[in-house]
Formats: C-alpha cells, sequence, structure tokens
C-alpha cells in the first residue's frame, strides 16, 4: 500500500486541489487524529449524552449523598446525591456551546479588522492596532469581571466577553497575512479594474488568507474552552443547575479537605482531556497548513 | 534603539491607563442606575488625581479607605508571584535548553509535550489535580494558602508551594518552549559555527555564545506573561481562599465595591507597567546592540 502511494505520489499532488491536500494530510497526522478523537467524543456525549447516562445528571438522592466510587455510581454521588458519572457526561454541553461560539465571534469581528487594517493600513491602522493591542494586554479573567459586573452573568455574556477578547488576537494575525498579500497582482488588478475596497477585501484577499484564519481559529478555541471553564469555575460563567465541570468544581472543591475527591477529579479530568484534545487537533491542523 | 524604546514605552502608560477606564464604562453603568451621573472624564481626572496623591477612596463595603486593604493584598500576591517566579524562570529555562540540547530524542519529546499539555490546562484544573494529590491523598502540604498568624518565612513558604505550583505549571511550557527554540536557532548560527570551529571548549561556546544569544527573546515573553499571571492569580486565589490582589479584584466585583476594584485593576496596570520596563532594562543588559546604540 505503502509503495503505491510512494510512486503515484506525485501524480495525485497535482490532481488533488489544495483543500484535498489539506485533508489529506491531517488524517496522516497521529496528532490530529488522537486530537479530534478526544473531542468528537465529548461532542457525541453533548448531543446525545443524556440518553446513555444511568441518571438523571439533575436528580437529587440525598440518602445517596458524598457516597464514593461504586457499582451503583461509578464516580460516585455529590453533595445532594447527584451521579458525578452521569454529570460528567452532560456537562460537556454547556462548555462546548458557549466557546465555539465564542470562538465564532472572535474569527468574524478578528477577520473583519485585521482585512481593514492590513487592508487600508496608515492611519486606520494605527488607531485600530494600538486600541487591540491595549485589549490584549489586560487579561481575559480582569475584562469578564468587569464586563459581567456591568452586563449581569448569562451565556451570552460569556460568550461576548471571550470573542471580543480573542477578536484582536485574530486580527492581527489576519493583518500580518493580508499586508503580505495585499502586495500581489491580483490586488492591483481588482484595484485597476476600479472594485470597491469592500469587494478587493473580502471577495479577493479573503479566500487568500483562509489559511492562517483556520489555524488560529482552532488554536483560539482551545483557549475559548480554557476560558469559558475558568470563568464557571469563578462563578461568572456558566450558571446553575447545569452540571457543567467548571461550576461542578467550583460547588464542591471546598469539600475536598473532607476527603470527598470523587466530586472534583472527574470534572478536572474531562475539562483537561477536553483542552488537551483540541489543542492537539489544533497543532494537527497547524502542520497541515505548513507543510 | 533609544527612540524605540521612547515610543514603547508610553504604550505600556497607555496600557496601565486602559484598565480603569474600561473599568470606568462599568461604574458609569452603574452611576446611570443610580442616578449620580457624572462626565466620564471629569470623574476619571478626579479619581485619578488623588489616586496618584495616594487617596485610593472608600470602600463601599468595608466603609474604610481602600489603600491599606490593597497594599497588603499587593504584598500577598508578590510573595506568591515571586515564589512561582523564583521556581519557573531557572526551571523553565533549564527545560528548554535541555530540551534543545537533546533535539527530537525522547528527553526533548518528554518536555515539549509535557510543557505543551500542563501549560494550556487551567490553572484551577491543574491546582485541583494537585491539591487532591499532595493536600489530600498524600498529605504533604496544606490545602489553603491561609498560614497561621505570625508565621515565619519558611512557614509562609510551606503553605505557598501548592498554590504557586499551578501558576509554575502553566508558565513551564512558555518558557520552556521559547528558551528551547531560541537556543536551537542560536546553536543553528553562524557565529557558533565560528565559535566552534575556532576550537572553543563546548561549554564555553554554550556559556558564552548561545546562551546568552537564545534567552533574549526568552525575557520577552516572560515579562508579556506577567499580565498572564496577573489572570492566573484571580483563579488561584480565590481556589486557594489566598488574601491577594486577585481575590481583592474578585470580591470587590461581586460586592460591586467599585473604589476597591478600580484600585486593584490600577494597582495591576502599574505592576505590569513596571515588570515590562524591568523586562526592557535586562534585555539591553544582555544584548550590546542596544547599549551601543545608545552611546552614538
Amino acid at each position: 500500500m505503502s509503495a503505491v502511494q510512494t510512486t503515484s505520489a506525485p501524480d495525485d499532488t497535482r490532481r488533488r486541489g489544495p483543500l484535498a491536500e489539506v485533508v489529506f494530510s491531517l488524517l496522516r497526522s497521529r496528532t490530529f487524529l488522537v486530537g479530534i478523537a478526544i473531542v468528537l467524543f465529548w461532542v457525541v456525549c453533548a448531543f446525545f449524552g443524556e440518553h446513555f447516562a444511568p441518571y438523571d445528571p439533575l436528580a437529587d438522592d440525598i440518602i445517596n449523598a458524598l457516597s464514593p466510587p461504586s457499582a451503583e455510581h461509578w464516580f460516585g454521588t455529590d453533595q445532594i446525591g447527584r451521579d458525578v458519572f452521569s454529570r460528567v457526561i452532560v456537562g460537556s454541553r454547556d462548555i462546548l456551546t458557549v466557546a465555539p461560539l465564542a470562538t465564532l465571534l472572535a474569527t468574524v469581528a478578528g477577520t473583519a479588522l485585521g482585512l481593514l487594517t492590513g487592508y487600508f493600513r496608515g492611519i486606520v491602522d494605527d488607531i485600530v492596532s494600538r486600541i487591540l493591542e491595549a485589549f490584549m494586554a489586560i487579561p481575559v479573567v480582569i475584562v469578564a469581571l468587569l464586563a459581567i459586573v456591568a452586563l449581569g452573568t448569562s451565556k451570552t455574556t460569556v460568550i461576548i466577553v471571550i470573542g471580543l477578547s480573542f477578536a484582536p488576537i485574530i486580527a492581527r494575525t489576519v493583518r500580518s497575512a493580508v499586508l503580505a498579500e495585499r502586495e500581489l497582482d491580483y490586488v492591483a488588478a481588482a484595484q485597476l479594474r476600479h472594485e470597491s475596497a469592500f469587494h478587493t477585501m473580502f471577495v479577493e484577499i479573503l479566500p487568500n488568507v483562509i489559511p492562517p484564519i483556520l489555524v488560529e481559529t482552532t488554536v483560539r478555541l482551545g483557549y475559548a474552552i480554557f476560558a469559558v471553564a475558568t470563568l464557571s469555575f469563578m462563578g461568572f460563567g456558566i450558571q446553575p443547575p447545569s452540571p457543567d465541570w467548571g461550576l461542578s468544581i467550583s460547588s464542591n472543591y471546598g469539600m475536598i479537605g473532607g476527603g470527598f475527591w470523587w466530586t472534583v477529579l472527574f470534572d478536572a479530568l474531562a475539562i483537561a482531556s477536553l483542552v488537551i484534545g483540541v489543542n492537539l487537533a489544533a497543532d494537527g491542523v497547524h502542520g497541515a497548513f505548513n507543510d | 534603539m533609544v527612540f524605540l524604546g521612547g515610543q514603547v514605552l508610553p504604550g505600556n502608560v497607555g496600557r496601565a491607563i486602559l484598565g480603569p477606564f474600561a473599568d470606568q464604562r462599568a461604574v458609569d453603568a452603574l452611576n446611570h442606575s443610580l442616578g449620580v451621573d457624572r462626565p466620564l472624564l471629569v470623574q476619571y481626572w478626579s479619581w485619578i488625581s488623588n489616586f496618584v496623591q495616594g487617596d485610593m477612596g472608600t470602600s463601599y463595603i468595608f466603609r474604610s479607605p481602600v489603600a491599606p486593604f490593597v497594599i497588603d493584598a499587593l504584598g500577598n500576591s508578590l510573595k506568591l508571584a515571586a515564589v512561582a517566579f523564583v521556581l519557573v524562570v531557572p526551571i523553565g529555562i533549564l527545560g528548554g535548553v535541555v530540551a534543545a540540547l537533546n533535539l527530537n530524542r525522547p528527553l526533548d519529546r518528554i518536555i515539549s509535550l509535557g510543557g505543551l499539555s500542563v501549560t494550556v490546562l487551567p490553572e484551577f484544573v491543574t491546582g485541583i489535580i494537585l491539591i487532591l494529590i499532595f493536600g489530600v491523598w498524600l498529605r504533604w502540604l496544606p490545602i489553603s494558602a491561609a498560614w497561621p498568624k505570625d508565621a515565619g518565612f519558611f512557614t509562609q513558604l510551606y503553605y505557598l508551594i501548592l498554590p504557586a505550583l499551578p501558576l509554575f505549571l502553566v508558565l513551564f511550557g512558555y518558557i520552556a518552549r521559547m528558551a528551547r527554540s531560541g537556543m536551537i536557532e542560536a546553536l543553528d548560527s553562524d557565529y557558533t559555527r565560528t565559535a566552534v570551529l575556532k576550537g572553543l571548549p563546548w561549554r564555553t561556546v554554550i556559556w558564552r555564545h548561545v546562551l546568552r544569544n537564545a534567552l533574549m527573546p526568552t525575557i520577552t515573553v516572560i515579562a508579556t506573561q506577567t499580565g498572564y499571571l496577573i489572570g492566573g492569580l484571580v483563579v488561584i486565589e480565590t481556589l486557594f481562599r489566598y488574601q491577594g490582589i486577585g481575590s481583592l479584584i474578585f470580591t470587590a466585583a461581586r460586592g460591586k465595591d467599585f473604589p476597591m476594584l478600580e484600585s486593584g485593576i490600577l494597582t495591576i496596570g502599574i505592576v505590569y507597567a513596571v515588570a515590562t520596563l524591568i523586562a526592557d532594562f535586562l534585555y539591553s543588559v544582555l544584548n550590546p546592540r542596544i547599549r551601543l546604540g545608545a552611546e552614538q
């Protein structure tokens, strides 16, 4: 099989489009496959978790509260007797809704800003870039604290806060890609045809800067999960009674001094696996585009 | 080079000021609902001029001046950050250097992958796992950072190890990665080859030629991580119930104690600016080209 591939490889490369080429190299990357497998596992849990979770993640059972892992409750029960295993499975739902939406917002806003600053340069670039740099200097947690004081806690606030905090980073990546693209002949041709600036930016340049945007987006998704989990843990993100992992840790970690480790350990491991999965996948995407 | 330094520094001050600025909008929103609405700039000016004179205002919750709280909290946070930094900077650099010298061998793989995995994990996740291992199962370290009153230096240090570890882990990955790539680049350079061909001992080449050049980008990264470290402090101090500037901001935000919140954030802005300044200074010590530029 490999011998066949090596001999026909040059032909294949010419016949496949650039997209197919990237997909092909992704499927060969072990890092990507491991990462995407972990992520898909949690996505399946998010969608169908309640169908195969053994208990209702929200049903309390005070008599069996804080019972350690056993045959009935694989991961034990929490302080009001909810089954930790079921909660961990269903707990992926909110974080896997909020983090991708925040990343999407960051990508759209960041791409638009990056195109504007990279294409116009000059004073537009100077002003917008300084503002973006200032934003990047403030830690996300602090921005979130302030926004939540001003706007109140909700999933929408979290999406907006994380989306807008990450937008400058994506804008910076897009800007540097656009700076290189705008010197190329096809941009000059578009300008000579008197295409509008909008057309040149979004129809001519944008398709050519998609690869760096995709790479940056996958990396940002990892950070978005990091940020959502942290905010939920701080009590500023996803709200009870959601079985969200960060939230569960936050409501149970006060008791770990008493030895009730099962109430937090599995949630912590779930977050860890998801974050590492996304980062492995992102690493694979990065490699596929930079080969 | 001097001109460049002059360009960069005002930028830092701007960043420092932006903290309270963003905050002022939040304040404004509340002022609207309370009906005490002064023009943004007027408020901002009176507050900032008081701050410069050392008057941070009065806490809404404690009904007493903010300044002592902020100063205490800052001291505590600096202790925690210092423990994390003292551990992570040498170990991180060492890790990166060792990885680069063993490029693509198993040791390099372990350091790079391990560093990457712990860097991407949220602090509270590593924190929880470390608490479980060292605090609950092994019972080696206390699970709360609140040391007994009048604790000596070493007792305090003992209580700070566990909170400092998650910060250490997150920063370790960044620093090791930068040190590693800096080393690889320096090892691959012409001046390293010249030094080797001159017949200098390998040890001298590494110490005198490679390290100096390799560590410059690392220093910049360490400085930029201060901003990140502050975000991490908010989480860690909450997790370990530690009375630092992070938990001060957190409590103030929850209690809508604006004078406390603003002072906390402006203090962080100042710390950030100072850290950047120190990094610029260190950078010029390490890089003689900048010093030469200044003399000309």
